[in-house]
């Protein structure tokens, strides 16, 4: 697997200027807020149509601004969680998991709900709505909701940032699991270099737009 | 109490049915375009905006008159359709039905827009993440979460679509078992002398109707809140 990222993108205080590479497992990127972490992610999701890019996953091109080439974010097949995990209210826990797994292509389908709720432990919380999860649970179900579209990359946008501190040490774990089990390739955006300082193949710094330096973990 | 006769019964009928059919005429119509106007940013957004709100500002007798003209039977719009479909607006009941509708297009887009704009649209990216075409996002994401709004936007388009006079009279005219709806008959018997006591009996009926719908909206809504 390889993630190639070459992009330029003016926001309205900064200018978002990277190219970044990417191989299997977790690429930290940290930096201070407003450094383009989020924004980068964003453009990577397919949520934001950035300026000038080319992106490139294994070796499908996602976006080529130079050619016109812009493939929308339901046809990328990127997990995406937020720190606000972003469950849907109107439904279940069950419903949420099950969402993004139903627009799946059959043939693509990786992980099963089973296979999901196990590694998760989020049985007890199928027949729940999210207003009445914790924030540490809705994280755990956002992540999940993200597994079921057997995803070809996952991008982490800062997941712990919404758990407080105690209740972090009841999702590291998982995301160790997931790592071991799925070997999904992941970019992680954190500001807590610590977080994923053991877990990360590589730490991408940036600040104001643009990186500053790229570290293999060697840890 | 009072005894009700047939007629007015007769009346009653007849006004829930244009009301209740211009509801649901107007709904697709109404969702679809609070739709375009929440979530789009298009060239014309303005102008669109001004023209869903025309019937609400101007005078109904002018609506009903700009409608007398494009859908009565001479009419560029109304003579097509009596000629395609056999369809023919002017002085029917399905006249007073397109009236009602017009009338109460405007109520039902802005509340409907209201609780568009107020669903999150960082869900919308989440559902667009998982997999969810535009449409998709809509029906399941959308359009669920905005359903209490869309169930009060029915609502005062059907109170409006029950109590709608100027648009009607001039469309369609006070026809007897044809378009005349409360409103209108209770018109035309206050022009009528000794009609008093059978404008109390229709105006009893008048505010039982409008009384169980807000009774019924109200529970409804309390329903899909709890939902959540």
């Amino acid at each position: 697997m390889s993630l190639a990222v070459d992009l330029r993108h003016r926001l309205e205080r900064i200018a978002v200027d990277v190219s970044i590479r990417a191989g299997a497992g977790l690429t930290a990127i940290v930096g201070p807020s407003g450094a383009g972490k989020t924004t980068l992610l964003h453009i990577v999701a397919g949520l934001l149509r950035p300026d000038e890019a080319r992106i490139v996953l294994n070796d499908d091109v996602l976006v080529d601004t130079a050619r016109g080439v812009f493939v929308p974010p339901d046809r990328r097949r990127i997990g995406y969680v937020t720190q606000e995990s972003r469950l849907f209210p109107h439904l279940t826990v069950r419903h949420n998991l099950a969402y993004g797994h139903w627009f799946t292509p059959v043939g693509e389908r990786r992980l099963t709900l089973a296979a999901v709720v196990a590694m998760l432990d989020l049985d007890a919380l199928l027949a729940r709505r999210p207003s009445r999860l914790s924030g540490g649970e809705r994280q755990r179900v956002a992540l999940g909701r993200a597994l079921m579209t057997s995803p070809r990359l996952l991008l982490l946008d800062e997941p712990l940032a919404a758990v407080d501190v105690a209740r972090r040490q009841e999702i590291l774990p998982y995301l160790d699991r997931l790592r071991r089990e799925l070997a999904l390739p992941t970019l992680y955006v954190t500001h807590a270099v610590e977080e994923v300082s053991a877990r990360a193949e590589a730490v991408i710094a940036m600040d104001e737009g643009r990186v500053v330096s790229v570290q293999p973990n060697l840890g | 109490m009072f005894a009700w006769t047939t007629d007015d019964l007769q009346i009653l009928r007849l006004s829930v049915s244009v009301a209740a059919l211009a509801t649901l005429a107007a709904l697709g119509p109404a969702i679809a375009v609070a739709t375009l106007l929440a979530r789009r940013r298009f060239w014309g957004h303005s102008a669109v905006n001004a023209i869903v709100h025309l019937p609400l500002v101007l005078p109904p007798v002018v609506t009903g008159y700009f409608l007398l003209r494009a859908f009565g039977t001479r009419g560029p719009i109304g003579g097509w359709l009596a000629d395609t479909l056999g369809l023919v607006f002017a002085f029917r009941w399905t006249g007073a039905v397109l009236a009602a509708a017009v009338m109460g297009f405007p109520l039902m887009v802005r509340a409907i827009r209201s609780s568009i704009e107020s669903v999150d649209p960082r869900l919308e990216e989440a559902a667009a993440s998982l997999g969810a075409s535009p449409t998709w996002r809509l029906l399941t994401i959308t359009l669920p979460l905005a359903a209490p709004g869309i169930l009060a936007g029915a609502i005062l388009g059907f109170a409006k679509a029950l109590g709608e006079f100027g648009a009607t009279i001039t469309f369609v005219s006070n026809i007897p078992g044809e378009t005349q709806t409360l409103a209108l008959a209770i018109y035309s018997l206050t022009q009528t002398p000794g009609g008093d006591a059978g404008v109390w009996r229709l105006a009893a009926l008048s505010v039982c109707v409008s009384f169980v719908a807000l009774v019924a909206a109200d529970t409804l809504a309390r329903r899909t809140a709890v939902r959540r």
